[in-house]
């Protein structure tokens, strides 16, 4: 059934339909509401796992690493300086192989304070070994909550489910709300391979000396490049169950496009309206919206941008002392082809500022002109 | 495409003004909404502004409007703010929470239609908030529906009751009673 829903709330409706067993968290300006409906409907008895109270986001990450250590499907929510301070843990749940699932509401890093959309937040957390899914709708978070699970529990690496702040989290609008019996049959329990559990003693997180250490890193790596397949994978099933497809990317108007926008999170729908402004004028232009960030989808990037078109990369994050991140990631990709596109990166919206239709018509128009530089970023601002 | 911006103050219920617009678009079948509120540290009697956009097809556009083709102003401070009527479209429309009559305001605003609605009175005759800062937003987005078509009576009932926490028959009726009042002036209104 459809439903007028925030983003949030969105986010707590996945989480709850993918019957997550424990749930810990902490609030924090823009993702209070995901974890706040759940103790709500917990009160109620709407929601049947249990709900922790916790006295800060380090802890609800460690109480999170032994409810999944003791193979719990586990649940939380955070943003900016909460996901700064669970870090350290962050490394240990993917080295432990611990298929959590967290939802980060993107929100800018203090100083100063300022509790709008920023990307960099989730992107400073991008060598922790979690899968991280960006998404453009409050329904596309739902459906990715589920989604997360899936991969995140067949790859055993853990996941973040990525929305913007406030531009996502707090705008109302109808989402389509699954079944339990339709996420049911989407996603099953999870079955953790390992567990602690006093009938069968074992060790947990031993000490590793180097050449063990490597081969569990390797282990890990090939496990996180399986996850960009694995996202294909579980995007088309979704797509079987419930007749919305999701891929690691998301192309628009790009078949005959001589210069596309490449672009995450929200930002990739507003996009859409700014290309087909362009293509009414008589511009070729298209839309890349990468949706999954980690692992970076080369493969799939490699096979959809050609030689001969130019890619705008707007980025809401920056990276101090390099550029904007997807932009140097992008570069990375596709270095070494023979046959590659040009890229050019633009930095816009940090701290919240309104990345508008016009803003991305402007990108695009000087990018397709040629008078951008593809060595340094270009800072963009709608001047409203 | 139809964007509104929203005018009022912390504690008149504005975003959820706009919230219950969104869902009554929706339960009535007159297309994709989307209620975005402007985002900042709520403070009671503050300034606060939300927006709408409503379309038949798919809305892609998830920024903050510049130029809305209507405003409604749940503050009838706001009328005297150059503010609330900036980035208008030409030939726009105002939905103004006031006693007073549309024709009043022919001279303030050229050009612009006025829908008024005595939202004050409406909620403080169903018991929605103290006579000094009543509950608005019910009255104002019954009139809102009723003054773009959005909704119809049935629609805006259920968006109200799935969204008001307290007093929730006061609140249908005070949705009711001004998308009534502003029907009924649409239907006398010249062609």
């Amino acid at each position: 059934m459809r439903k007028v829903l925030m983003g949030n709330h969105a986010a707590t409706l996945g989480a709850v339909l993918a019957r997550a067993q424990v749930v810990a968290a902490y609030p924090i300006t823009p993702a209070t509401q995901v974890v706040e409906l759940i103790a709500e409907m917990e009160a109620k008895g709407e929601f049947s796992g249990r709900f922790m109270r916790i006295e800060s986001e380090h802890s609800a990450m460690a109480a999170l690493l032994g409810a999944a250590s003791a193979g719990a499907r586990c649940f939380t929510a955070t943003s900016s300086q909460g996901l700064a301070y669970m870090h350290e843990l962050l490394h240990w749940v993917s080295g432990a192989r611990l298929p959590i699932v967290m939802v980060d509401v993107n929100r800018a890093l203090a100083a100063p304070w300022n509790l709008w959309t920023d990307q960099t937040d989730s992107l400073s957390q991008r060598d922790t070994g979690w899968i991280q899914l960006y998404c453009a709708t409050n329904q596309e978070v739902l459906d990715t909550v589920l989604q997360a699970y899936k991969i995140a529990e067949r790859v055993q690496l853990p996941a973040m489910v990525v929305l913007d702040g406030f531009t996502l989290s707090h705008v109302y609008e109808p989402v389509d709300v699954p079944t339990q019996e339709q996420a049911d049959a989407f996603l099953p329990p999870w079955d953790a391979p390992r567990r602690l559990d006093p009938a069968a003693p074992a060790g947990f997180g031993a000490m590793e000396g180097p050449k063990g250490y490597m081969r569990l890193r390797k282990r890990l790596a090939l496990d996180m490049e399986r996850a960009e397949d694995e996202t294909e994978r579980a995007g088309a099933e979704f797509g079987r169950e419930f007749g919305r497809d999701y891929g690691v990317i998301e192309t628009y108007r790009t078949a005959d496009a001589d210069t596309v926008l490449l672009t995450s999170g929200a930002v990739g729908s507003t996009a859409k309206q700014a290309v087909d402004e362009l293509r009414e004028a008589g511009r070729k232009a298209g839309v890349v919206r990468v949706r999954l960030f980690r692992p970076f989808p080369a493969k799939t990037l490699r096979r959809v941008l050609r030689q001969g078109q130019k890619v705008a990369v707007v980025d809401r994050n920056y990276s101090q002392g390099q550029q904007g991140i997807f932009c140097e990631e992008l570069k990375a990709a596709m270095y070494g082809l023979p046959e590659r596109p040009e890229i050019y990166g633009y930095v816009a919206g940090l701290g919240g500022g309104d990345i508008t239709v016009e803003l991305l018509k402007e990108i695009w128009l000087e990018t397709d002109s040629g008078k951008a530089s593809a060595l340094e970023p270009a800072w963009m601002e709608d001047p409203r | 495409m139809f964007e509104i911006r929203f005018h009022g103050r912390g504690g008149q219920g504005t975003v959820m003004a706009a919230k219950m617009l969104a869902d009554a678009v929706l339960r009535s079948g007159r297309g994709e909404c989307l209620a975005i509120p402007e985002f900042g540290v709520e403070r009671r009697g503050a300034p606060v502004t939300a927006y709408a956009r409503i379309s038949d097809k798919p809305i892609h556009a998830r920024t903050r409007l510049y130029n809305p083709d209507a405003v409604v102003i749940l503050d009838p401070s706001f009328a005297d703010d150059p503010a609330a009527t900036a980035g208008l479209k030409r030939g726009g429309e105002i939905v103004l929470n006031t006693e007073k009559s549309a024709a009043e305001f022919a001279s303030r605003w050229p050009g612009l239609r006025v829908h008024a609605v005595p939202a004050r009175r409406i909620a403080v005759k169903h018991g929605l908030g103290p006579a000094t800062s009543p509950m608005v937003n019910t009255a104002v987005c019954g009139a809102v529906c009723a003054a773009f078509n959005l909704a119809d009576a049935r629609s805006l009932e259920a968006a109200v009751r799935e969204t008001v926490p307290a007093k929730v028959e006061a609140n249908v009726a005070a949705a009711r009673e001004a998308y009534a009042l502003i029907l009924e002036e649409a239907g006398h209104a010249p062609a």
